[in-house]
């Protein structure tokens, strides 16, 4: 076995719990408390008015009504049409308008972006981000990843992963390393960054990280944010800071195959660039930022183009305002 | 002993606990929820026992315990503790355990497969304890919670069943929780009677032929005709549902068995058991051809019971609901309640919210409603502790 093999088993030991692991609340919160550590919960939503109101009633009772874990739960909206904003507020979730948090840095369309605002908008030394279209929901989504970061000091940064399938419907499917995870994803690191590879499910919209990292880092807007943050983390500080929680199973929406592409496409941007900057590539070429897709309308076909650039915000902690609100 | 002054028209008490208790509001609703996405088809209700049962530790109940029959009870002792009250709650759903249990939460409403029926009952079985100790009730008697198994079709209420007969303690009073409909006044059980008819062709060949006999699904119709007949001569006091038909898979292939599934309700003792004995009759008599067999199987009786509509918890609760602006309806049960009523227990089922698409996959409970039910249930449960409904 080779030594980065070595090191990848040992991590997988150490720092690969479940769920399960973190059954004992009262303990948890009561070591929370010790801790002096204040959690905030961050859902970044777009137009999800059909499962944001079961996560916000879980989450609530479960890890504040009954158990104090929490000490807020915010929503970080892009601008939903529908009725996600209300829903949310109804049950008792702070809520906010991406575009009216620090509105004299403008506001940008993507998801990275509600995560980087809400940085500065909680005030948690945790913030652990919940994505808004799971639908079977549970308090462990969010308790089972903020407990390693409790109890384990040197712990920075905690992801999420599922690893059993489900039985499911169609348009249902259970996320094990998801498509984009295995064809792209998961080879890239194999070629670059292979002990990230001990990462389950890198591109897992659930995840916790501490405040310090958080402000530390620059926040691509859109597909590229994940990626670029466990690249940024492992640079500075290693796989150590890392751990991961397996949560059994997580069903949502699946994404159409062309939805993925694009996906890939952001991931890609946001990957080289770190590839360039970190120097591990001598030369790239100017990448385009256009994405092309085809398709057939009988035997016509027809170029289907969107442009993809992966804009990052800076690190918050450069912000003056930042700094000011929090202190720092 | 009537420490409580339970006067739901003088101290307006009903009205003042529906605010109170919507500070519950996200533990009841993620209790829903939760109770909601565990399936729990009829004889399957384990994972659902458990929630319940973890709940119940959380509520620090005494003595909670799982009996034989799969059924969870958990105790809160009373201050004097020489009555027992009983709120049960039935824990099986229609669904079966592959189905999408998926609950949503909308504005004003939860939908999902089973959530009135009885998921709804079951969450508040397992928030009642906080519900009285946000409102600051301490009963004198002991107030045993049970989530029953094995309600539905051929589970013939064995949960409580067994629970009725082997209860350590005498239960002087008894609530039966469904989620719909709010308003549901139920204290008399219907006569009721469930059985089955199977028709099955022998080992041999059936004939395809143009020229062949009725066959399976032809007999069972005809059967469905004879029980109308039947149904006409007793009504109107009494009824007989035909609740499914199975026979067969495809369009050209007769069926080698079918079933056909029916219940007998009647308001009068005894209709129900010579109707039965009717029907086995008929069913034994009637001809049907070379090759086929026929026969009658009964799985599941009640005999009829009434508290009657002048007994003083019926009383009690119908002023309830009219403090609380809600029009109640009342509606003989063939359920739980008809085996308290049989055991002479004072008991009444009781709805806690307004619901849409009961037995559909959109089943929904609107939420706002909510709070009136459970002021209701307090409300009753209150009087019962007083030790009127004896």
């Amino acid at each position: 076995m080779s030594e980065l093999d070595q090191r990848i088993s040992r991590w997988l030991e150490t720092n690969t719990f479940h769920h399960s692991e973190f059954w004992d609340m009262q303990e948890l919160v009561r070591a929370k408390r010790d801790a002096g550590l204040t959690i905030s919960l961050c859902i970044p939503t777009l137009n999800e008015e059909k499962t944001i109101g079961k996560e916000i009633i879980v989450f609530k009772s479960e890890l504040m009504d009954r158990y104090p874990l929490l000490d807020e739960i915010a929503v970080i909206d892009s601008g939903s049409s529908d009725r996600t904003l209300e829903i949310a507020a109804s049950f008792g979730a702070d809520t906010y308008l991406s575009s009216e948090i620090l509105p004299q840095y403008g506001s940008k369309p993507g998801k990275g972006e509600n995560l980087w605002k809400a940085i500065h908008q909680l005030r948690g030394d945790i913030i652990c981000y919940v994505d808004a279209d799971i639908k079977n929901i549970h308090s462990k989504f969010a308790s089972a990843l903020v407990a390693p970061l409790i109890y384990r000091p040197e712990i920075q940064y905690v992801k999420a992963f599922y690893d059993r399938p489900l039985a499911v419907s169609d348009d249902l499917r259970p996320s094990g390393g998801g498509r984009v995870t295995e064809i792209l994803v998961r080879p890239l690191f194999s070629m670059f960054f292979p002990e990230l590879t001990a990462l389950i499910q890198p591109l897992s919209g659930e995840y916790a990280v501490r405040r310090e990292v958080l402000e530390s880092l620059p926040f691509p807007i859109g597909y590229g944010v994940e990626t670029s943050h466990l690249i940024d983390l492992y640079k500075s500080s290693g796989l150590d800071a890392f751990a991961q929680t397996d949560l059994d199973n997580r069903i949502h929406r699946n994404q159409p195959t062309s939805d993925l592409g694009k996906m890939a496409f952001g991931i890609l941007q946001g990957f080289m660039k770190r590839l360039r900057d970190y120097g591990m590539v001598k030369e790239l070429p100017d990448l385009h930022g256009l994405f092309r897709q085809f398709q057939a309308e009988g035997h016509r076909y027809e170029q289907v183009t969107r442009e993809i650039f992966e804009e990052e915000r800076p690190p918050m902690i450069t912000l003056p305002e930042y700094r000011e609100r929090h202190g720092r | 002993m009537c420490k409580h002054t339970a006067k739901a028209r003088s101290d307006g008490a009903p009205l003042t606990h529906r605010e109170k208790l919507r500070r519950l509001r996200e533990i009841l609703f993620a209790n829903v929820v939760m109770a909601g996405e565990i399936p729990a088809p009829t004889g399957a209700e384990r994972r659902l026992t458990r929630f319940l049962s973890d709940r119940f530790t959380e509520c620090g109940l005494a003595n909670i315990s799982l009996d034989h029959a799969g059924n969870i009870a958990g105790m809160l002792p009373g201050r004097v503790g020489r009555r027992t009250l009983l709120v049960s709650a039935h824990l099986d759903k229609i669904w079966s355990e592959t189905d999408d249990h998926t609950v949503s939460v909308g504005a004003g409403m939860m939908s999902g497969r089973g959530l009135a029926d009885n998921s709804l009952g079951v969450a508040v079985l397992a928030t009642l304890p906080l519900i009285l100790e946000e409102l600051e009730i301490d009963l004198d008697a002991n107030l045993v919670l049970l989530g029953t198994t094995r309600s539905f079709g051929r589970g013939d209420l064995a949960g409580m069943r067994f629970f009725l007969e082997n209860a350590s303690h005498p239960i002087d009073a008894a609530l039966c929780l469904e989620g719909i409909e709010l308003g549901r006044l139920s204290y008399s059980s219907l006569g009721m009677a469930r059985g089955e008819i199977h028709v099955a062709a022998g080992s041999g060949e059936l004939d395809h032929s143009e020229d062949a006999g009725p066959g399976v699904a032809a007999i069972l119709a005809g059967f469905i005709v004879a029980l109308r007949r039947i149904e006409e001569c007793e009504s109107p006091t009494s009824r007989i549902l035909v609740g499914s038909i199975e026979a067969g898979s495809g369009y050209s292939v007769a069926p080698r068995s079918g079933t056909l599934r029916f219940e007998i309700r009647s308001r009068e003792a005894g209709h129900v058991a010579r109707i039965g004995k009717e029907i086995a009759e008929m069913v034994a008599t009637t001809s049907i051809g070379d090759g086929l067999s026929a026969s009658l199987e009964m799985i599941a009786h009640r005999s009829p019971g009434d508290l009657g509509s002048d007994h003083p918890l019926v009383h009690h609760a119908r002023e309830t609901l009219e403090l609380l602006g809600i029009e109640s309806h009342v509606a003989p049960s063939v359920s739980e309640l008809a085996l308290l009523l049989d055991r002479g227990i004072p008991s009444l089922t009781l709805g806690i919210t307004k619901g849409e698409n009961r037995h559909s996959p959109s089943e929904a409970i609107s939420l706002e409603p909510i709070f009136d039910g459970l002021a209701q249930i307090v409300s009753v449960l209150r009087f019962m502790d007083e030790g009127k409904p004896s």
